[in-house]
């Protein structure tokens, strides 16, 4: 057992006409991609070109005529609206909602996958089923014996009570996507290690969570995200209270109180998208699976 | 004090799928055991109830004097390469190989010993710091080997561990793992359905067949002297010749010759059996001689096989490469009758 060797991937021999069938093939793809792209961009690219227009160009004219000369930019948007509003607090607020919001789930969401992937128990599948049926459970239908327990238990209008609600809304998606995932795992790997003697909580803590770290990434950005951008459910749960009120809750209130002002409006909206932009640009290099690669065959 | 022992083993997974039935053997301390067969014959089966990894529907495996149907995987003393080497992916080839010892709870600096000197044997010095996707499949096998070896366990199960490798690193692989069992001085059992495998490795082999063992004996009892039609075709390449025959007074009549048996057979019909190589251009006097009708030439340079007919027959035989034939010509070719078989035409049991 020494000689170490290379192997040689032999290269795929492909013909010219083939090829070219093959680029016009995807040509339509790249074509929709693009095409979309540019359509989901377009209204965002609108809000950051207005949240720098004064107010007399807001109120005349589309937000594209400010990309021909003159030029006429402003930060006035910007500076009214950190000086004036509560905008620091929620800014602080979204964070504490959003992070245990984000933690919780993924966490409880990791552990009941592993079982409802590798373990088996009585039920199993039956269970899992009806936990995936609650995806199509609508949020809605639960807001008021949802609520009316938590002002019983004491608990709304608290950060806790987002949490839970959060919690409770995220589990049986990320579930459903975290058991995917995990079954998709070599079965090997969880006999090789339960002949090397590792009990079920090794494997998960050795095994499972770090190869798992590209779904666990997606699941973290998706709830994050949600939870971040989520107006409804802080409003039932945290009523107005300005104290617990996340960004969303004080920007959708910003267009009441300012009345006329949009302007300011797209300056606010622009800041409560910072945060999911750094996020999302942050992990995404985890979407990118092939962690795998190279765990089994030769 | 190594051997292992199955005792009247039988997985059921269904009352009507039967995985292994009655299934009998004995290995001795450090033996090397192939278990061969083909794909869905319940030898994979067979290995994974002696690892832990499928429970027992009745009988008794024992590991040494111990019975170790209830025992947990991890407490049967016994290290399993697989196939696919389930490496843990994220893990260099160090802490692959560390990470049984770990959960053994061995001291840092003797896990350390270990898995320099298991990476020593196996030559994997330079590769400790590597993760498995930078290493060639060769490479992963031997760190597969090597998370086995460190353990030094009592039994080392191997499942198919060379089939993920290319045909010249697979012949070499076998050479390796024949020293590596003298060195290690630990009971080897080994699937396969690789009868080159089989015949080249074991001490001895066990056929299996639809979850039943057909046979257990060393490489050439197989070879010299199969137990039943199954094991006569499933052992050896090219294939055992098999003609039907009728059997009166000693003589054996095919469709396109005549045959005197060496002994007495209790059945008068079945299927006459002889290897390519008991099949060759050295005719006898008073032998028997075939008139082969010539289909096919196949030359290896070291030998010649004959594809061809003889009556309503195929058969196969095993020249000279010397010997000028070209496909169409009509050839007498020389039957050794040391070497022939008989098998029953209802149990397909041999005969002879």
């Amino acid at each position: 057992m020494t000689i170490a060797r290379e192997e040689v991937a032999a290269p795929i021999q492909v013909g010219v006409a083939p090829r070219i069938l093959e680029r016009l093939g995807t040509l339509p793809l790249h074509v929709g991609i693009i095409v979309l792209t540019v359509a989901w961009i377009v209204p965002t690219v609108g809000l950051l070109v207005s949240s720098f227009r004064p107010l007399s160009a807001f109120s005349t004219s589309g937000w594209w005529t400010a990309l021909s000369p003159p030029f006429a930019f402003t930060l006035d948007n910007y500076q009214h609206i950190l000086a004036t509003s509560n905008l620091s607090r929620s800014f602080f607020n979204s964070f504490m909602i959003s992070i245990p919001a984000t933690v919780i789930p993924t966490t409880i969401a990791a552990f009941a996958a592993y079982a409802f992937s590798w373990m088996r128990f009585w039920g199993r599948d039956w269970i899992f089923l009806a936990l995936v049926g609650l995806l199509a459970v609508p949020l809605q239908v639960t807001f008021i014996p949802v609520l009316s327990l938590f002002i019983k238990l004491g608990v709304s209008a608290t950060f806790l009570a987002v949490w839970l609600a959060h919690t409770g809304y995220g589990l049986p998606f990320a579930i459903y996507l975290l058991a995917n995932f995990f079954r998709a795992l070599p079965a090997d790997l969880f006999e090789s290690a339960e002949i090397d003697g590792a009990g079920t909580l090794t494997v998960f803590f050795r095994i499972i969570l770090p190869l798992s770290v590209p779904a666990l990434a997606s699941l973290v950005i998706f709830q994050f995200l949600w939870v971040w951008n989520d107006l409804l459910v802080a409003l039932v749960y945290l009523g107005g209270t300005p104290e617990v009120a996340p960004l969303t809750v004080t920007l959708a209130n910003l267009v009441g109180s300012l009345g006329q002002g949009l302007q300011f409006l797209t300056a606010a909206a622009f800041i409560s998208m910072i945060v999911p932009l750094i996020v999302f640009f942050s992990l995404q290099r985890y979407f990118v699976r092939g962690i795998l690669a190279g765990s089994v065959k030769g | 004090m190594a051997s292992v022992t199955y005792d009247h083993v039988v997985k059921r997974y269904t009352a009507e799928t039967t995985a292994v039935r009655d299934f009998n053997l004995d290995v001795t301390d450090k033996e090397f055991m192939i278990l061969v067969g083909p794909s869905g014959c319940g030898k994979s089966t067979a290995l994974r109830m002696l690892a832990g990894l499928e429970t027992i529907t009745e009988g008794q495996i024992s590991i040494g004097d111990r019975v170790v149907n209830n025992v947990a995987a991890k407490d049967r003393d016994i290290a399993m390469v697989f196939q696919s080497y389930a490496l843990y992916p994220h893990m260099s080839v160090y802490d692959n190989m560390a990470f049984p010892l770990q959960m053994k709870r061995m001291p840092k600096a003797e896990i350390d010993r270990r898995v320099r000197q298991a990476s020593r044997i196996l030559g994997l010095d330079n590769f400790l710091k590597r993760k498995p996707r930078a290493l060639s499949g060769g490479q992963r096998q031997r760190v597969a080997l090597g998370r086995a070896i460190v353990r030094s366990p009592q039994v080392f199960l191997l499942d198919e561990p060379l089939s993920n490798l290319d045909a010249k690193l697979r012949a070499q692989t076998r050479i390796e793992l024949q020293k590596l069992h003298r060195e290690l001085e630990t009971t080897f059992i080994y699937v396969t359905h690789d009868q080159v495998e089989a015949m080249t490795m074991g001490d001895r082999i066990a056929i299996m067949y639809d979850g039943i063992l057909q046979q257990v004996g060393t490489p050439d009892e197989i070879y010299d002297h199969p137990a039943n039609l199954f094991v006569a075709g499933f052992i050896g390449s090219p294939t055992m010749n098999f003609v039907p025959a009728n059997v009166q007074n000693g003589t054996a009549k095919a469709s396109g010759f005549e045959v005197n048996l060496p002994k007495t057979v209790a059945s008068s019909n079945g299927t006459l059996g002889f290897r390519p190589e008991a099949l060759t251009d050295r005719v006898q006097d008073g032998g028997a001689t075939l008139n082969v009708k010539v289909d096919v030439v196949e030359r290896l340079g070291s030998d010649q096989f004959l594809y061809g007919q003889v009556g309503g027959d195929t058969v196969t035989a095993r020249v000279d490469p010397r010997m000028k034939v070209t496909p169409g010509d009509t050839v007498r070719l020389g039957l050794d009758t040391r070497s022939l078989h008989f098998f029953d035409a209802d149990t397909e049991k041999a005969l002879l």
